[in-house]
Order: C-alpha cells, then structure tokens, then sequence
C-alpha cells in the first residue's frame, strides 16, 4: 500500500479526516522549506502538498502566486526541490509528500527522468493542475511503474461522466476542488460541496480531500465531514510570505496543529 | 524537448492535399490539445460542441457574412503596392488591407465570430486579454454592438505603452484590468484571464485572441480569421487569375498569419513565411521568437513552442510591439514549422521599424508595428525575387495606436 493510502485509511480506521497542507517549496527562500516540512509534520499533516514554483501559475489565486514569485526570485528549480523532498524523506518516512505543480517544469526535465528522480526523493505523488487525464497517458505510465500516484483534480463543473473516468484511473486520492475559481478564494459554500460530492462518494473509494478556500479551522471543520480529508494552502503561503525565518517553524506547527483539532472535533 | 509524444509532424497519408487538422483531442501533431484546470474542462467541451453546431448552422454562417460586410467593411481590398514593387526591383508586393477593417486590425473578424457564440450560449459577460491592446479593442467594440458586458485584461506595462487603445476601450464600455503580476505583459493578462474565466464560467465567455490557447480555442480563430485568406484566394484568381506565390505575416500568437495561410495550405505551390518579432536580435536573447529560437513546451492551454528556460520557467520577452510581445505561438504554426510547410524567420526592431518609415512615405500607409515586420521581410526578400512573382502580406493593422512609442524612440515629444 502507497503512503498516501496508508495515511488516509489509518485516519479512516479511526474515524478521523486526513489534513493535508500545501506550502511552495523555496518560499519565502530555499532555507525556510526543510524547518516547514518539518512544522507542518508535527502538527498534524498527514500529507504535504510541495509546491514546484512556476512562472505562470495560471490557476492559483494571488497568495500562491506571490509564494512562486518569491521562491522563483531565489531562482528554485525543480531539481532543488527535489532536493528539499529527499532531505525531509530521510528523516520523515510517514508523512505522505506529493509535489504540486504544472506540467511544462516536469516536461522540461523529461518524464522518464522526473519519475526517476522523483522515486529516489521518496516522494508519493504528483498533482498537476494543467494536466487533465486525457493528456496524461505518456507521464502516468511511467510514475505508476515507480508507484507514484498521479493525483487528479475534480471540480464542480466535472460531469458525471467525466467524473467516473477520473476516478477510475486516478490513485492516491481524488482532490475535490471546492469551488469555481482560484486557490485560496473566498467564496467556499458547503451546501453546493455537499450536494456535489455525494454522488462522486458513490463512484468510486479512493480517499477524497476537498481544497481551494479552506482557510481556517472553522472552514475545515465545516468541508471535513464531506470527504476524506481537507487540503490547506493558501493560508499557509500567505503566512510564510509575512513571517521571518525564525517564526515560520513554530506558528506553523501552531496552525497545522490548530487544523489538526479542527478536524478532530467536527467527527 | 525531451518527450517524443504523438507522431513526427507531417500532414498525413494523403499530404498537403487532404491537410486536416486538428485532430478529435484539438492536436496538430504533438501540437495543441487541452492543459487546463479541470474546472474548465466542461466549459470547453461546451464551446467546441457549440461551435461545430453553429457552424454547420446556414442561419448562422449567413449572420456572421453580414456581420462581417455591414459592420466590419468586409472585403477588404487586396491592394498592389505598385511603387514599393518597382522601387525593390523585384517580385509584386500585394497588401491585404485588414487595416482598413472597423476597429483597424484583423482581431474584429474572430472577436465578431466569439461573441456571436457568446451571445448563443447565453453567456452576459466576455472578457479578454490585450496586449497592444487592438483584441482589446475589438472585443469592446463587438460588446457594444451586441450588449454583452466586457472586462479587458491587459498587463501594466501594456496599459502604459499603449493608452489611446485603454482610453478606447473604456470609451467603448469596457473596464480594463490592469495586470500587476509577473512581468506585467500579454503573458500575465492571459493568466489573469485565465484566472476570471475559472471563477466566472457559468455567465462569462472567454475571448481569446489568438490561435493559441487550449482546444478549440486554436481552431475557432484560426477559422473566423481564415476569411483573410478566402478573400486573398478569390481575389487572386480574379484579379491575377492565378494563386500567389509566397505569402507574408507576421507571428506574435499568430491569428492573422494563419487566417492568411489557412486557406492555402493545402495548395503546397504556395510559399508560407511567418515573421516573428526578433527584438534587438535572435543572439541577443532579447525577443519574442519561440519559433525562431524556442522548444517545446506547454503554456496557456497548449503545448506549442515556447520561450523557456533550462527549468522550463517562461522567460520574458522584448519586443518593440507590444502584440507580438509573448513567450509562445499558436500549436498550428509549431506544427507546420515542424512539418516543414511554413517557415519562420525573425525581423528585428530597428528592421521593423525601418520598415515602417519607407512603406508609410511610399505607399502612404501607416502599418502597426507588429505588421512592419513581415514588411522588413519583404524589403529585404521582394529584391531577389522574379517580377513575375506575386508575394501578397498580411497588412494585419493600422499603425496609429503606435505613433506615441515610435516618436517616443526616436526622441520626439508630441
């Protein structure tokens, strides 16, 4: 069983929703990710999201574009990121990682070698927001003959046709996006989550975890009981672009623990 | 590039004669196709299904024509530049005027055929992105006409080198959106599009520029604008009684060389050359010539070639025009360049804007900037050619917008 699994089954075996945090990696500098991973890890994170900063980062609302620009200012590369994954891997073989990003930085380095690499840095998944299933034949075979997890996105405007096929072919989790707009909007309604998740519950039972506008622990709180686990991004980046290099470790570790309740106590 | 993805480009079995692409998934080649987020994915799947039933639809065709005559001055003239001719030596230079359409580029014939579709889908509000801002322009003004509410996105940098253009659209109802982000050109006010659409995509349709963009985007301007071409063909062969024999665009995204080339494309006698803005030069680094000097790779919606660098992070681009200012090309012209049928070259400023001197006192025509670069080409290129050779250009817009930035290079306060 994959990590990603193993996390969101042992949270499901005991009745609880998986978190899972979302930070841009080099942001605000290179030095500030490993201390991140780190905080996030003991405060509750079952998986973390690490952002491959990209210079047109089309779907992501104004916090995740300023933690791209910021890290791209320290000139982060892929392979760099890499590098902060396998330096947290080697001491953290728990916490599920997964790089998040868009498709021309992994198609730049090559498919067969990001998987390569990828594998080696011992990380889980990869979520690719401008690569929907029907042009990713070419990458997910070579991530699934590593055991990498290709992450699909789900949105409210996925038809239920659409819908199956994605969940057919996706692993790791389904990433449930809560709303129509960018990363970190306002505008989050679980009403319309709910109504629209419930049939995609029935599908299929590969873990859920719904993101996009989960900034707090009252957002989590309400959006955990209507999937599997909730993805917290933006309100993470937003924090890591205001405090210095000393803070960050401990206010997030603070915050994801602060989540971490949040979910505990809406089960 | 590092994937060998589809197969090597060529027209096919049957060749240029049955030239037909794109393919179902939007491909041309290992071209095009559909990276976006998964929200929009429904919302494309709409307008392509909407767009094949209207165009099969005579109603439709019939009031997109009258459109086109009444409102936009459709046809526009194909006029001999009988002085530059003799002056060069060489082949006949002969100039589509797409200047001379309402608004005064060639943007208006997919803006009109966008928000007609608009219109039928029930969408009440477009957007666009702009960056010399004659799309932004256009889609206004076709807002205007039809009513639909419209918000131009179009970077800050743009905004200030072009504001006649961002007073007219405001003019004209429009609220433009200065983008602040990234390196605040075409590139991020297509990101900041990009951005709106996702939010708004119930009631809002997205105008896109160009012949880039995710399918069907590419193939949806590359036909409103192939009426560029159709005329030329009838034109020809009505005035010349024969087809020509090079044609000449110039190549930001690529919407008015592919409107030009479109129609010809299967007739393999006909030479295609895109000219693509080479800055202060290919060696410097300094330009906007993917084609020239990229690699594959994909960005807004396709995969086509782009300006990258050894991360595939998009880098920035220079050019003296602001419309050919961007990072990547239409998928088709990835395809054809690769497919060897068209070929790309670059045209610097100082070229370009030498151009726009000598074509304006000698034929009396004030060109955009963007369109004096395939006139540098034909400066240079006519000389050597047959004067039985009939080169016609894509005379794609009218300079006017542009006489601020040149008077302003070349030290003049006006």
């Amino acid at each position: 069983m994959s990590r990603l699994a193993t996390r969101f089954a042992a949270r499901k075996a005991a009745g609880q929703k998986a978190l899972v945090t979302y930070l841009v990696a080099g942001d605000p500098e290179p030095q500030a990710t490993l201390p991140a991973l780190r905080a996030l890890a003991a405060g509750g994170a079952d998986v973390i999201e690490l952002g491959v900063p990209f210079s047109d980062p089309e779907a992501e609302g104004p916090d995740i574009q300023a933690g791209c620009e910021r890290a791209l200012r320290h000139g982060v590369k892929l392979r760099d990121v890499l590098a902060m994954a396998k330096a947290f891997r080697q001491e953290n073989s728990e916490t599920a990682l997964v790089l998040m990003g868009y498709l021309n930085s992994v198609e730049r380095m090559g498919y067969e070698t990001f998987a390569e690499a990828a594998a080696e840095a011992g990380i889980d998944g990869l979520i690719l927001v401008n690569l929907p299933p029907e042009e990713a034949d070419a990458l997910q075979r070579r991530l699934a003959a590593r055991d990498l997890d290709l992450i699909f996105l789900l949105a409210p405007t996925t038809t239920e046709a659409r819908a199956r096929a994605i969940l057919k072919r996706a692993s790791g989790f389904a990433y449930y996006v809560s709303l129509k707009g960018t990363t970190g909007a306002g505008h989050i309604d679980p009403e319309d989550v709910a109504t629209r998740l419930a049939p995609l519950r029935t599908m299929s039972d590969l873990p859920i975890a719904i993101g996009f506008g989960i900034r707090d622990g009252e957002t989590a709180q309400r959006m955990a009981p209507l999937g599997d686990g909730v993805v917290v991004g933006s309100a993470i980046v937003r924090r890591m672009g205001t405090l210095s290099l000393e803070e960050q470790p401990a206010e997030l570790e603070g915050f994801a623990r602060s989540l971490r309740e949040a979910l505990d106590a809406s089960c | 590039m590092t994937q060998a993805k589809g197969s090597p480009a060529s027209p096919g079995p049957a060749g240029w004669s049955q030239y037909n692409l794109p393919d179902a998934q939007g491909h041309f080649g290992q071209f095009g196709g559909r990276f976006v987020a998964e929200t929009l994915m429904h919302a494309l799947d709409e307008l392509e299904a909407v767009y094949r039933e209207r165009m099969g639809d005579k109603g439709f065709q019939a009031q997109f024509k009258e459109e086109l005559r009444s409102y936009v001055g459709r046809p526009t003239p194909l006029y001999h530049a009988e002085r530059l001719s003799t002056e060069l030596g060489g082949a006949q230079v002969y100039m589509k005027r797409e200047d001379l359409n309402h608004t005064g580029a060639h943007k208006i014939n997919s803006a009109l055929g966008q928000a007609l579709l608009a219109k039928h889908m029930g969408k009440r509000r477009i957007i666009a992105e702009t960056g010399a801002g004659q799309h932004g322009v256009a889609s206004a003004t076709v807002a205007a006409r039809l009513g639909l509410e419209c918000v131009v996105y179009m970077g800050e940098e743009d905004v200030r080198r072009q504001s006649p253009n961002v007073y007219r659209m405001k003019l004209l109802g429009a609220t433009v959106v200065p983008v602040t982000s990234g390196s605040k050109t075409l590139k991020d006010a297509l990101n900041e599009a990009m951005r709106d659409w996702v939010t708004n995509v119930d009631h809002t349709h997205y105008i896109i520029g160009t012949v880039a963009g995710p399918h069907p985007y590419p193939m949806i301007v590359r036909d409103f604008q192939s009426v560029i071409g159709e005329e030329t063909r009838a034109q020809c062969l009505d005035t010349l009684g024969r087809l020509p024999d090079t044609l000449v665009a110039c190549v930001g995204g690529g919407s008015n060389a592919l409107g030009l080339f479109y129609p010809f494309i299967r007739d393999e006698s006909v030479r295609l050359v895109g000219v693509e803005a080479g800055g202060y030069g290919i060696a410097s680094g300094q330009h906007a010539a993917p084609l020239s000097a990229g690699v594959p790779g994909v960005l807004h919606g396709n995969r086509t070639y782009l300006m990258e660098d050894e991360d595939g992070q998009i880098i920035a681009t220079h050019s003296v025009s602001a419309g050919l200012d961007y990072p990547g090309v239409g998928p088709e012209h990835a395809f054809l360049k690769d497919a060897q049928r068209a070929e790309y070259v670059a045209v610097t400023d100082d070229d370009a804007l030498a151009a726009f001197h000598h074509v304006t006192r000698k034929e009396g025509i004030i060109s955009a900037l963007e369109t004096s670069h395939a006139l540098a080409w034909i400066l240079e290129h006519a000389p050597k050619l047959p004067k039985d050779h009939v080169i016609v250009v894509n005379l794609s817009g009218r300079g006017d917008k542009d006489i601020f930035t040149i008077a302003e290079r070349e030290g003049i306060s006006l």
